[in-house]
C-alpha cells in the first residue's frame, strides 16, 4: 500500500446551535488520500463536503470547532501545530484552490505582487528570481501572455483566468496534495473543460495528490480516481469513480445519478424528492431514511456503519445489495410535446437591445459614438404550446432577451408579437392587463424573486387579486388550489420564504406564475440555484403543469442538458447573436454550427468513459465584433477574411433546422465528418 | 384576513415586531437604552405632578446656593430650585423632537423611496439639490430661520422636521436602491403593478427596519441641534426650563458654583445616550451595520 | 480617467451652483434686506430708498444674483451690510482660524481614531473593544457644549492646566492661539476620533472576514503581514470619505464649540451676522462652507477611486 499523504480519522466537526445544544456539520468522517491520488468528494449543499476540505488544512470557519479525531498530514497533526508551523505548510505542501478565485485574491494588490509573495514565503527560489519564477508559473497554467497578467490587479480578469492564477499561487509552494473547493463552479462549460484539462496534466506531471470538492459529479468523472459521496456530514460511499458513477450501491448515490440531465436522451431526469435533515436532524437512523426508497424499520431506530464490499467499496446503508433495483438513469418521463398548433405564441422580428445609454455629458459635449448592440438580429417564432431553449454561455443575452419580452427592458429595435399577431409594447407599464397576464416570468434565484417580508399567502394574492379581482374565501380557495397544483398544501399559505427550503421557494416562484393562469410562461435559469435533485423535481414539476394547462415557455440556461430535457427546440446564441434555431433532437444530434459543436463538446458527463473535446480556445469576449460573423475570434471552422467582414447568412434545414455560418449545413457536416475520421 | 390559519401563524407584523423588540432588550445596550428612553418619557409626562417648587419661583435670599436637604440640586442664579428645573427641562424638547422626528422620517423616506424607484435624470437632478442642502451647516440654516420667525414651537417643529428630512432621502434612496436591484420588484413590475403599489407591498417593508434606525438616529440628532440652540440662546426662551438654557446660564458661574451645570448635564446626556444605544441595539437586532453611515 | 475626472468636477460645479441658488434665495425670502437691518428704526422712506440705491438693491433678484455669483467667483464676496468693510477680508482671518483648529484636530485625531479603530476591529469582542468601543459612544453621542463644559470644569477650573477661554484676536497670527487653543482642540477630536473609530472597526471587522483574507490565512501569509498588506489597504479605503466629511464638519458646524471657547472662527463670525442680520456675509460664509463640503467630498471620492484598482477600471470601462 501507498503512503498516505492527508490522513483524516474519524473528525467530527459542529457548531453551538441557538439552544445551546452541539449540532454536528460532520460526523465520523475517515479518508486518506494517498501520495499521487486524486480523490472526490461529491454531495449536495450542505453536505459538509467543503468544511471536511478545510478541515484537512487544519481550518475550520468561524464558529465551527473540532469535536473528535484528528487530521495527519505528511505525518503532522494539523490540529495541534502552532500557527507557525501551520503557516509553513498551508500554501507549501498543502495548497488550496477556493471556489470563487475572484473574491479570493487579494483585490488591491497585482496579480505579480501576490504570486511573488506566495514564492517568498514557499519556496527556495532566490528573490532576484522572483519575477522569472513567477512568470513562468502563470505561464504553465497556460495564461496568454504572462508577463501582461503580471501587472494586472484580480477583477481585471476573467473567472477562467482568476482560477488559473489561483492555481499558479498554489503551485508556487511545490504542493504535494492540492484540495481544490469547487474550482470550477459558477464558470463557462467551455472554460471549465478547459480548466479541468489543465489540472489533469499538471496532477499527472508532478504526482501531486488532489482532494477535488464539487457537487458537479461530471467534473468528477473526468479528474479523480476514486469518489466519497457525502450526506448530511456523513461518507455514505466510498469506492472507485467507475464504481460510484456507473454502479453505485448505496440509494442516495443512485438517485443523484438518476437525478442529472444527460445530453444523450430526450428524458426528464427522475426526481429525488424530499431534502436532508438540517444539522442534528438525523436522528439515531440513517439519515438518508426519509427520502430512501428501501427504507425499513430498521433504519429508523439503528444508524447503519460503513462497511466495507468484496469489491473494495466502502457503503453505509443496510440493503445495498438491494440498491441495484432502483433505476439510475434514463427511465425519468419522457416531456410531453403539446402538438404545436401552428399558431405563433411568441415571434420576435429583428429585436436588438442595446444597454448602452448616452450620458448627459456625452450629450452636453455632442459625444455619440456607434455603439454595438449587446443583443442584435433576432428572428425566432416560438408555436403555441411548444417549449423553446435558449442556451449560450455568459454575456451570450439570453436573460436579456427574455426581459425585453417581460416588458422590463425595451428593445432599441424590432418587434414582439404575441399570439393573435398583437404587439407587444416595449414598456411594461404601457401594456394592457390582458397583455400582462398572459406572459409571466420566472426568475433564476428565488432568494431574489420572492419578497422576504411576504408571507405565501401575500405572494400568491398580488397576481389572483390583480388579475382577477379574486378576494376573501375566492381568494383563499384559490391560492390553495395553486398551492396544491405545485404539490405544496394549504399549510404553506402562512409561511415566510426564509422558512422554506431552496426547491419549495421555486414552487412558489412558479405558483406565483401560473396563478395568472398564463399562455407563456418565461424561465430565466431557474433551476440553476438548486441542487441537481432538486432541480429534476422542479423539471418534473415545469413539465406537469405545461401537460395541464398548454402552456407555452421559453427556457433559458446555461445547462445544456437541463435544456435538452424540457425543450422542443432549441436557439443558440452567441455575444447576443443567433448561430442556430432548431428542433431539440436535430439540434444535439448533429451539431451544425461551430459554436453549437464547441459548446457540446465541452459538456461534461458524469461517466469516467467520455472526454470532452475543447475545440475552440478559451477566451471570454467582453463585446461582439463590430462586423462579421459573432463567433469569428475562436471559431475553429473559420474559413477566411469573409467571417471577418461578412455577416453570415441563414442556411435552412429539414423542420425548421437553420444555421448561421458562411458554410452551410452539409459543407459543416463534411467538415466535421472528415475530422472525425482522423 | 382571508388566511384560515392551520398552523400558528407566527408571521404576522405584530409577531415579528415583538421579536424584533425582544432581541434588542436581550442586548445589554438595549436593554440599557430602552430604560433609560421610557424613564425620560415617563417623567416629562407626569414632572409637572411631582415637582417639588414652581420653576420660574425667584428666591434672591438664596441664589446659587450647593445641593441641600431642601434643595436637592442646589438653587440658581435667580434662586430658582435647579431639581425642579431639570425634571421640567426635558418637556419642552422630547415634545417639539417627538413630534417633528416621525415627519422628517416619513416625508424624507417617502421622496427618497419614490425617486430611488424612479431613478433616471430626475434622481441625479434631486441628489444634486440634496446634497447641496446638505453642504449647508444645519446651524446655518436652522438660524437663518429662527432668526426671521422667532423660536416657538411652531417654528421649530416644521424647520427641524424639514431639516432633518432632507438627509433621511439620501439613505432612503441607497436602501431602495438595494431592493431595486432585486427581482422580486422586477417581478412586480413584469406582472404590471403601479408605482404606487411597488412602492407601498415591495420597497416600504424592506426599507422600513433602515428608516427606523434612521429616525432613533435623526431623533438623538434633534435633540442635540434642540439643546445646541438653546444654550446659544436661540432657543427655548426664558423662563421656560431647558436644559441646554440651564447649562449655558450656569457655565457663568462655574468657577464658584460647578455643581449647576451637573443636573442638567447628565439628565441631557443621558437621554441623547439611551437613545443612541437603543438606536445600536436596535440596528444590530435587524442586521443593518450603523457604523458603516457617515455622521451628516 | 480624465474623463472621470472631468465630469466628477462638473457635477460638483452644479452642486456649488445649486447652493448658491439656494443660499440667494434663501436669504432673499426672509423679509428685509441689509438695508433694514443696517439703519434699523430710520429704516423709511428716502433714506432707505437712497440706500437700495446706492446698494444695488432695487434691481431685480436675477440681475442681483448674476451679479453677485459672478463677483464670488472672482473671489469678491461684497460688502458688509453695517460698516461697509470687505467681505473677503472680513472673513479672510476666521477662515484661517478656522483652518488651524481643524488641521490640529485632525493632526491629533485622525491618526488616533485609525489606530484604535484598527485595534477594536483586530480584537473584536475582547475587553479593549468593548471599553474602547462605550467609549466611542459617550464621546460621540453627548453633546459638544456638555462636553466641552466638563472638559473646561476640569482641566480649567479644577486643576487649572489649561486656559478654559480663548483671548486671541482673531487677526493674531496662529503661533499666539496656543496653549487656549488646546481645549477646543481636545473636544473636537473626542468627537471626531469616535466617528472615524467606529466606521473603522466596522470596515476592519467587514475586511477580516472577508474571503481573501480567509485564504490569505490557508496561502500560509503570517497573521500581521495578511493585516498590514492584505486587509488594510481595504479596509481602510471607506475611511478617506469619513475623513472628508468630518473635515467639512470641522469647518462648518463647530458653531458651539467655537461660541463656548470664545474662539474667532467662521463659526462664531457666522452666528454674529445673522444675529446682526448682515446678509451679505451670512450669504458668503454661506457660500464658502458650503464649497469647501463640495471640495472635500469631491477629493476624497477621487482619492477612493485612486486607491481602489477596482473603482479605478470601472470607471475607465465604464466611459
Amino acid at each position: 500500500m501507498t503512503q498516505s499523504v492527508i490522513d483524516i480519522r474519524n473528525i467530527s466537526v459542529g457548531f453551538t446551535g441557538k439552544s445551546g445544544a452541539t449540532l454536528p456539520v460532520l460526523r465520523n468522517i475517515d479518508l486518506s488520500v494517498a501520495e499521487g491520488e486524486s480523490i472526490g468528494i461529491v454531495g449536495e449543499s450542505g453536505s459538509g463536503k467543503s468544511t471536511l476540505a478545510l478541515a484537512a488544512m487544519g481550518y475550520l470557519k468561524r464558529g465551527l470547532r473540532l469535536l473528535d479525531g484528528s487530521v495527519v498530514f505528511r505525518g503532522q497533526d494539523m490540529f495541534s501545530r502552532t500557527r507557525p508551523e501551520l503557516e509553513k505548510i498551508r500554501g507549501g505542501e498543502l495548497a488550496l484552490i477556493p471556489q470563487n478565485s475572484g473574491q479570493s485574491l487579494t483585490p488591491t494588490l497585482r496579480i505579480g505582487a501576490q504570486l511573488i509573495e506566495a514564492l517568498r514565503l514557499h519556496s527556495s527560489v532566490p528573490a532576484s528570481d522572483h519575477v522569472a519564477k513567477a512568470t513562468e508559473l502563470l505561464g504553465q497554467v497556460r495564461l496568454p501572455d504572462p508577463k501582461a497578467i503580471m501587472s494586472r490587479f484580480p477583477h481585471e480578469l476573467s473567472g477562467g483566468q482568476q482560477q488559473r492564477v489561483a492555481l499558479a499561487m498554489a503551485l508556487a509552494g511545490e504542493p504535494h496534495a492540492l484540495l481544490l473547493d469547487e474550482p470550477t463552479t459558477g464558470l463557462d462549460v467551455t472554460t471549465q473543460a478547459h480548466i479541468l484539462e489543465l489540472l489533469r496534466d499538471i496532477a499527472r506531471e508532478r504526482g501531486m495528490a488532489m482532494v477535488y470538492v464539487s457537487h458537479d459529479l461530471g467534473a468528477i468523472a473526468r479528474v479523480c480516481n476514486r469518489v466519497v459521496v457525502m450526506y448530511a456530514g456523513e461518507v455514505i460511499l466510498k469506492g472507485t469513480t467507475r464504481q460510484v458513477l456507473k454502479a453505485p450501491v448505496h440509494p442516495y448515490a443512485r438517485g443523484l445519478l438518476a437525478s442529472i440531465p444527460r445530453l444523450a436522451d430526450h428524458h426528464l431526469p427522475v426526481a429525488l424528492d424530499g431534502r436532508p435533515p438540517a444539522p442534528g436532524g438525523a436522528g439515531n437512523g440513517c439519515s438518508f431514511v426519509d427520502r430512501c426508497a428501501l427504507a425499513q424499520d430498521r433504519c429508523r431506530s439503528e444508524r447503519p456503519d460503513l462497511a466495507g464490499l468484496p469489491s473494495g467499496e466502502l457503503v453505509r446503508c443496510f440493503f445495498y445489495e438491494q440498491a441495484e433495483q432502483l433505476a439510475l438513469a434514463g427511465n425519468g418521463a419522457v416531456p410531453i410535446q403539446i402538438a404545436a398548433d401552428g399558431v405563433p405564441a411568441l415571434q420576435l422580428d429583428d429585436l436588438s437591445i442595446s444597454y448602452h445609454q448616452p450620458g448627459l455629458l456625452d450629450k452636453f459635449l455632442g459625444r455619440s459614438e456607434a455603439h454595438v448592440a449587446t443583443v442584435d438580429d433576432i428572428d425566432v417564432t416560438v408555436q403555441r404550446g411548444e417549449t423553446l431553449g435558449l442556451v449560450g454561455e455568459s454575456g451570450s443575452g439570453k436573460s436579456t432577451i427574455l426581459k425585453s419580452v417581460a416588458g422590463l427592458l425595451p428593445p432599441a429595435g424590432g418587434n414582439i408579437t404575441v399570439a393573435g399577431g398583437e404587439a407587444l409594447a416595449p414598456n411594461v407599464e404601457s401594456r394592457p392587463p390582458d397583455h400582462l397576464r398572459r406572459i409571466q416570468m420566472i426568475f433564476q434565484n428565488p432568494d431574489d424573486s420572492l419578497n422576504p417580508r411576504h408571507t405565501v399567502a401575500e405572494l400568491l394574492e398580488q397576481p389572483l387579486r390583480l388579475y382577477f379581482g379574486l378576494a376573501g374565501q375566492a381568494l383563499h380557495d384559490r391560492s390553495v388550489e395553486i398551492l396544491d397544483r405545485v404539490r405544496l398544501g394549504g399549510h404553506y399559505l402562512d409561511r415566510l420564504p426564509s422558512q422554506l427550503s431552496g426547491g419549495e421557494k421555486q414552487r412558489i416562484a412558479i405558483a406565483r406564475a401560473f396563478a395568472a393562469d398564463p399562455d407563456l410562461v418565461l424561465c430565466d435559469e431557474v433551476t440553476s440555484a438548486l441542487d441537481v435533485s432538486v432541480q429534476a423535481a422542479v423539471l418534473d414539476l415545469l413539465n406537469e403543469l405545461k401537460e395541464k394547462q398548454g402552456t407555452t415557455y421559453v427556457f433559458v440556461s446555461h445547462d445544456l442538458a437541463v435544456v435538452k430535457a424540457l425543450s422542443d427546440r432549441v436557439a443558440v446564441l452567441y455575444q447576443g447573436r443567433l448561430c442556430e434555431v432548431g428542433p431539440s433532437d436535430q439540434v444535439y444530434a448533429t451539431p451544425s454550427h461551430p459554436y453549437t459543436e464547441v459548446l457540446l463538446g465541452a459538456v461534461l458527463e458524469p461517466d469516467p468513459d467520455t472526454a470532452p473535446t475543447l475545440a475552440a480556445d478559451d477566451v471570454v469576449e467582453l463585446s461582439p465584433p463590430a462586423q462579421g460573423c459573432p463567433f469569428q475570434r475562436r471559431c475553429p471552422r473559420k474559413i477566411g477574411a469573409i467571417c471577418d467582414t461578412e455577416i453570415p447568412p441563414w442556411h435552412e434545414g429539414s423542420d425548421g433546422h437553420a444555421i448561421r455560418c458562411h458554410l452551410g449545413i452539409d459543407e459543416l457536416a463534411a467538415v466535421q465528418a472528415t475530422q472525425a475520421a482522423e | 384576513m382571508t388566511s384560515i390559519p392551520s398552523v400558528p401563524n407566527q408571521n404576522t407584523r405584530l409577531a415579528r415586531f415583538l421579536l424584533v423588540l425582544r432581541d434588542v432588550m436581550a442586548r445589554p445596550s438595549g436593554a440599557i437604552g430602552l430604560a433609560l428612553v421610557f424613564a425620560h418619557l415617563i417623567l416629562a409626562l407626569i414632572s409637572p405632578m411631582i415637582v417639588p417648587y414652581d420653576y420660574k419661583a425667584m428666591n434672591s435670599a438664596m441664589m446659587l446656593t450647593g445641593p441641600e436637604a431642601t434643595h436637592w440640586l442646589g438653587t440658581d442664579h435667580l434662586g430658582r430650585d435647579v431639581f425642579t428645573r431639570v425634571l421640567l427641562g426635558g418637556r419642552e424638547a422630547l415634545l417639539v423632537t417627538g413630534i417633528a422626528t416621525p415627519i422628517a422620517v416619513t416625508w424624507g423616506g417617502f421622496v427618497g423611496i419614490f425617486f430611488g424607484l424612479v431613478g433616471g435624470r430626475i434622481d441625479e437632478v434631486m441628489m444634486r439639490v440634496v446634497d447641496a442642502f446638505l453642504s449647508l451647516p444645519w446651524i446655518l440654516k436652522m438660524l437663518v430661520l429662527i432668526v426671521t420667525f422667532g423660536t416657538g414651537i411652531e417654528v421649530l417643529i416644521p424647520t427641524l422636521a424639514f431639516f432633518y428630512g432632507v438627509p433621511v432621502i439620501r439613505i432612503a434612496r441607497a436602501a431602495t436602491h438595494d431592493v431595486v436591484a432585486r427581482d422580486f420588484v422586477s417581478a412586480a413590475r413584469a406582472r404590471g403593478h403601479g408605482r404606487m403599489t411597488i412602492i407601498r407591498r415591495e420597497l416600504l417593508p424592506n426599507v422600513l427596519d433602515t428608516l427606523m434606525v434612521e429616525g432613533a438616529m435623526r431623533w438623538s440628532w434633534m435633540l442635540l441641534a434642540f439643546s445646541s440652540l438653546s444654550f446659544l440662546g436661540f432657543g427655548v426662551s426664558p423662563p421656560t426650563p431647558d436644559w441646554g438654557l440651564m447649562i449655558a446660564d450656569a457655565r457663568g458661574f462655574m468657577s464658584f458654583a460647578p455643581w449647576g451645570v451637573l443636573g442638567p448635564v447628565i439628565a441631557l446626556s443621558s437621554l441623547i445616550i439611551g437613545i443612541n444605544l437603543t438606536a445600536d441595539a436596535l440596528a444590530k437586532a435587524l442586521g443593518i451595520d450603523r457604523a458603516q453611515k457617515a455622521p451628516v | 480617467m480624465l474623463r472621470m475626472l472631468l465630469r466628477r468636477l462638473f457635477l460638483g460645479a452644479v452642486t456649488v451652483a445649486i447652493v448658491s441658488v439656494i443660499i440667494f434665495s434663501g436669504v432673499e425670502l426672509l423679509p428685509g434686506d441689509s438695508c433694514t437691518a443696517f439703519l434699523e428704526r430710520e429704516a423709511k422712506g428716502k433714506l432707505l430708498e437712497n440706500c437700495r440705491e446706492a446698494q444695488g438693491l432695487n434691481r431685480g433678484p436675477v440681475e442681483r444674483y448674476v451679479d453677485w455669483a459672478a463677483s464670488a467667483v472672482q473671489g469678491d464676496l461684497g460688502v458688509s451690510a453695517n460698516g461697509q468693510k470687505s467681505i473677503t477680508e472680513l472673513v479672510g482671518n476666521r477662515l484661517k482660524n478656522s483652518l488651524l483648529l481643524a488641521a490640529c484636530s485632525l493632526a491629533l485625531g485622525v491618526p488616533l481614531a485609525i489606530f484604535l479603530g484598527v485595534v477594536t476591529g483586530l480584537w473584536r469582542d475582547r475587553p479593549i473593544d468593548l471599553t474602547l468601543s462605550t467609549l466611542a459612544i459617550f464621546a460621540m453621542t453627548i453633546p459638544e457644549f456638555v462636553s466641552a463644559t466638563l472638559l473646561i470644569l476640569l482641566f480649567s477650573i479644577w486643576l487649572g492646566w489649561l486656559p478654559g477661554i480663548v483671548l486671541t484676536p482673531a487677526h493674531a497670527p496662529a503661533s499666539e492661539f496656543f496653549p487656549e487653543i488646546l481645549l477646543p482642540v481636545l473636544v473636537l477630536t473626542m468627537v471626531m476620533t469616535a466617528h472615524i473609530l467606529r466606521m473603522v472597526r466596522s470596515s476592519v471587522i467587514e475586511v477580516m472576514a472577508g474571503d481573501y483574507v480567509q485564504m490569505a490565512t490557508l496561502k500560509g501569509v503570517p497573521y500581521w503581514r495578511i493585516v498590514f498588506r492584505h486587509a488594510l489597504p481595504n479596509a481602510l479605503l471607506p475611511a478617506i470619505n469619513v475623513v472628508a466629511l468630518t473635515i467639512a464638519w470641522l469647518l462648518g458646524g463647530v458653531v458651539v464649540i467655537e461660541v463656548v471657547f470664545n474662539y474667532p472662527g467662521l463659526g462664531r463670525m457666522m452666528i454674529d451676522s445673522i444675529s446682526d442680520r448682515d446678509l451679505p456675509v451670512v450669504q458668503a460664509i454661506a457660500l464658502i462652507v458650503a464649497t469647501v463640503y463640495v471640495g472635500v467630498n469631491l477629493s476624497a471620492d477621487l482619492l477612493t477611486m485612486i486607491a481602489n484598482p477596482r473603482l479605478r477600471t470601472l470607471h475607465m470601462r465604464r466611459q
